[in-house]
């Protein structure tokens, strides 16, 4: 009895980080690559949420939806980058790095307030089946990204402007137009990822602020910038918070994520998966 | 930079205008557009002490602010205590979470610290709900309404919020002119160039974080008893707090005072007007507006409007100035001092440093003695720069102990072996960039001296004695290799030092340049001071040194004079290959 108690809530918690890796390696992959830290993320992800749901209300398949808006956030992303952040970025001057992360911050809080007073859910589907749907849907992307970034040219030539984008530019490769890609890319996943969460969970324009801490939390548990870290990141989260239940009450739930992420930070601050450089 | 009295002056007047205002608007709501103008140019220059001047972003500097809130506020309802003592009391317990939050959390650098904050404000917002306090009005006090705070007369809390302002910036103005903002802004520019100079990096941090916490907690308490009136956990601990701090805060310029100041006398109206304007028509178009406008001046001005103004005017009075010219060294003041004493000053036994698959250092012995050039000489990847990490403890050994003048210094952080006198200079110069060469060498010289006056004639005095003095209002940028060089030389002659580790000062330099630093070093010598060196070329060496240690692989390989070295057939070959120990007899160089 008890363990079959303990396998649902390891299950759910997995179904539910499966949702939450898919969001963050979006978040690692634009740090990874760009060196800033996305503080609107879990807006693009509230705006994916709504761009799905609007798709519904057309009459298509969230699970499809969620897919679909990948296509014009990965544009969104691009312009947003050409137009923004590409003239503020790209130095290593942290004042820089903080003026785009100021930019990013504001950019879409008057789009949310237009939709301040709806709130609803989207789905018809039963509740434990769409997290499974979501879960599968967010492994492929996973999947997708990895195979994208190891298989391909353009995939490399985007960890080379990762790794060191003076010697990536050296060798050709256009690290502006890395960053676009990976800022357009990074968008669109997380946009596919409030997708799916949309077939589950309401919609809402505050559901930012919850689910950003979230992703920074996974991330910085995977290693910051690494995206196998970021996915675990995201997969151990679900897991801390259903497990958290057992021991503490509804609201304290996301307590025992932050503790994890502090004993992480103190005991392994590169992370699970990051590597630290030495540098004397 | 301007003069101490200007500044002062600009603060007093500052805090006249806002006076004035104060006195003469009329309508109440003109009143609440200032008394935010005044508290969030508070918390931006709260948030600026630990940012701004330590360059530590903390992206959760709301918690005190909560604090602040909440610890007044309860005191009010639980025990009817009055703000103007509970106050106090939030700040006591601002401090106390600032020392237990920093104490881990500093161990982080950089983005990291950042992220770290990031966290603290959701644990109160979470466990404040938990608490029950979701939810906590401030009860009328119709009896003694000033006793607690709840005035009726809105030109008080304009007052109330002058007052707190006008005190953040004389503490931000006290901290820009002391030994520990000067240590403050070395340890932003390069922390590990901070701590061989002898600034305790930890220390210094801790002190800013404490310092930006105090003020954060007063202003949450008035904000509170001013605007809110009642406590959430949201509207304390939540994220528009710390989005409203930074943007007054980076729209004006960080690390200076004039920042948020500018920053929050811009922005505060621009929103509340545009709330009151658009925002009425079309509820949610003032935010797209305030976003559009702050995109706007970050595009125009990335660094903040204050550094703009202040780079527009210093490039004009920069065409004025004279040109870079050729160093030369002032005469020798000093009558040479005799040769090495047979003193062991610093004695290095069985030393071991292994990184992942790589043994750096095995078994390494030597001693130096009082007042000999040392040099240490090794093919590259020999261990050098790992032997002076080492030494100055930046690497702690895996094995072995360093005892400096009689006493164990092992495991001791750089910052304390540099005020135990050992010095060093870096392979790459590492400088404070936008500390001017003066205040570079000051940072050094605060080992010595507290006071600003004190330090600034101990820099100067350094300066001249490698040939900088009319270098000293320059920046770095402007350096040639040599005066950098000489720079870092100085900065390290201005901790005092009985040691100093030179890690390829020759690198990079002129055949003349060459020539200058060898006669400088000599100098320092001279001067009582124990030099080792590291060099690369052997000639350099050769007409330097007293003795030769040399390393390969991680090795001690020989030691001696440097005519027995250079040959001794093992060194030979490990500099040259095997072939050359065939034309043995010549020295190798």
């Amino acid at each position: 009895m008890v363990v079959a108690e303990l396998a649902q809530y390891v299950a759910t918690g997995l179904l539910v980080g499966g949702v939450y890796a898919l969001m963050s390696i979006g978040l690692a992959l634009i740090f990874g690559v760009m060196r800033v830290v996305n503080f609107a993320q879990g807006d693009f992800m509230m705006l994916g949420m709504y761009l799905t749901y609007f798709y519904a209300l057309a009459g298509v398949d969230p699970l499809l939806g969620a897919l679909l808006t990948i296509p014009p956030f990965f544009v969104l992303g691009w312009i947003v980058h050409r137009g923004l952040l590409a003239r503020v970025t790209g130095g290593g001057d942290p004042q820089r790095q903080m003026d785009a992360q100021l930019i990013l911050t504001p950019t879409p809080r008057g789009i949310r307030t237009a939709y301040a007073t709806q709130a609803f859910t989207v789905g018809p589907i039963l509740l434990n089946e769409a997290r499974s749907y979501a879960f599968a849907m967010a492994l492929v992307l996973a999947a997708a990204l990895w195979l994208f970034l190891t298989r391909t040219d353009a995939g490399r030539a985007l960890r080379a402007a990762a790794d060191d984008p003076e010697a990536a530019s050296y060798q050709g490769i256009d690290v502006r137009a890395m960053h676009g890609l990976a800022f357009g890319a990074g968008i669109a996943l997380v946009a596919a990822a409030g997708g799916l969460l949309a077939t589950y969970y309401p919609i809402e324009p505050s559901v930012a602020v919850n689910f950003i801490v979230l992703m920074f939390v996974a991330v910085v548990l995977g290693g910051l910038g690494s995206i196998p870290g970021a996915f675990v990141g995201g997969l151990v989260i679900g897991l801390v918070q259903s497990l958290t239940l057992l021991a503490l009450p509804f609201q304290l739930q996301n307590t025992g994520v932050f503790i994890v992420f502090l004993l992480v930070l103190y005991l392994r601050p590169q992370g699970l998966f990051g590597r630290r450089a030495r540098t004397v | 930079m301007p003069s101490h009295a200007r500044s002062w002056l600009a603060i007093a007047a500052v805090v006249a205008f806002g006076l004035v205002l104060a006195l003469v608007l009329q309508e109440r709501y003109h009143h609440r557009v200032l008394t935010l103008v005044f508290l969030w140019a508070a918390m931006g220059l709260a948030w600026n002490i630990i940012s701004g001047y330590a360059g530590q972003i903390s992206f959760g500097h709301q918690v005190f602010f909560g604090i602040g809130a909440y610890v007044t506020v309860l005191l009010v309802v639980k025990l009817a205590l009055t703000p103007w003592i509970g106050m106090g009391i939030a700040v006591a317990v601002a401090v106390l979470a600032a020392l237990l939050i920093g104490l881990p959390t500093f161990r982080l650098a950089g983005i990291y610290f950042g992220l770290a904050t990031l966290a603290y404000p959701l644990i109160f917002r979470i466990v404040m709900d938990w608490l029950g306090y979701q939810e906590v009005a401030i009860p009328m006090m119709r009896e003694r309404p000033a006793w607690f705070m709840q005035f009726s007369e809105p030109r008080s809390f304009d007052l109330l919020a002058l007052g707190v302002l006008a005190a953040t910036l004389v503490l931000s103005r006290a901290i820009e002119t002391s030994r520990l903002g000067y240590r403050l802004r070395a340890v932003k520019e390069n922390e590990q160039a901070a701590e061989a100079m002898g600034v305790d990096a930890f220390r210094a941090k801790m002190a800013a974080y404490v310092l930006s916490a105090a003020p954060a907690a007063v202003v949450g308490a008035v904000y509170i008893h001013a605007i809110l009136f009642i406590v959430t956990p949201d509207a304390v601990f939540g994220l528009l707090v710390i989005s409203q701090t930074l943007v007054v805060s980076l729209v004006g310029g960080i690390g200076t005072l004039w920042g948020p100041l500018i920053g929050a006398a811009i922005m505060v109206p621009v929103s509340e007007v545009l709330d009151s304007t658009v925002g009425d028509r079309l509820p949610g178009i003032q935010g797209v507006v305030y976003g559009a406008a702050l995109m706007l001046i970050m595009l125009g001005a990335p660094e903040g409007l204050y550094w703009r103004v202040r780079q527009a005017v210093r490039a004009r009075a920069e065409r004025r100035a004279a040109p870079a010219r050729a160093v030369t060294l002032p005469p020798m003041d000093t009558t040479p001092a005799s040769a090495p004493t047979s003193t062991v000053l610093l004695e290095v036994r069985d030393v071991w440093k292994a990184f992942i698959g790589l043994q750096a250092l095995s078994e390494v012995s030597f001693d130096v003695r009082e007042r000999e050039i040392l040099g240490v000489i090794g093919p590259n990847g020999a261990g050098k720069t790992t032997l002076f990490n080492v030494l100055n403890g930046f690497l702690l050994p895996d094995r072995g102990t360093i005892r400096f003048r009689g006493e164990t210094v092992t495991g001791l952080r750089p910052s304390g072996l540099c005020r135990r006198g050992l010095g060093r200079t870096f392979q790459v110069v590492r400088t404070f960039p936008r500390l001017s060469v003066l205040e570079n060498v000051m940072v050094g010289a605060f080992v010595g001296a507290r006071a600003v006056g004190r330090a600034r004639a101990i820099a100067g005095d350094a300066l001249s004695r490698v040939g900088l003095g009319d270098r000293a209002d320059a920046f770095p940028g402007g350096l040639t290799t040599l005066e950098l060089r000489l720079m870092e030389l100085a900065r390290c002659l201005a901790t005092a030092p009985r040691l100093v580790l030179l890690d390829e000062p020759l690198a990079g330099l002129s055949t003349d340049g060459v020539d200058v630093m060898i006669a400088m070093i000599r100098r320092v010598r001279a001067g009582g001071v124990t030099v080792v060196i590291i060099e690369h070329t052997m000639q350099a060496l050769l007409r330097l040194a007293d003795r030769l240690l040399v390393l390969d692989q991680g090795r001690r390989l020989a030691e001696g004079a440097p005519a027995e070295v250079t040959r001794n057939p093992v060194v030979v070959e490990a500099y040259l290959g095997k072939r050359w120990l065939a034309r043995m007899g010549t020295p190798a160089c």
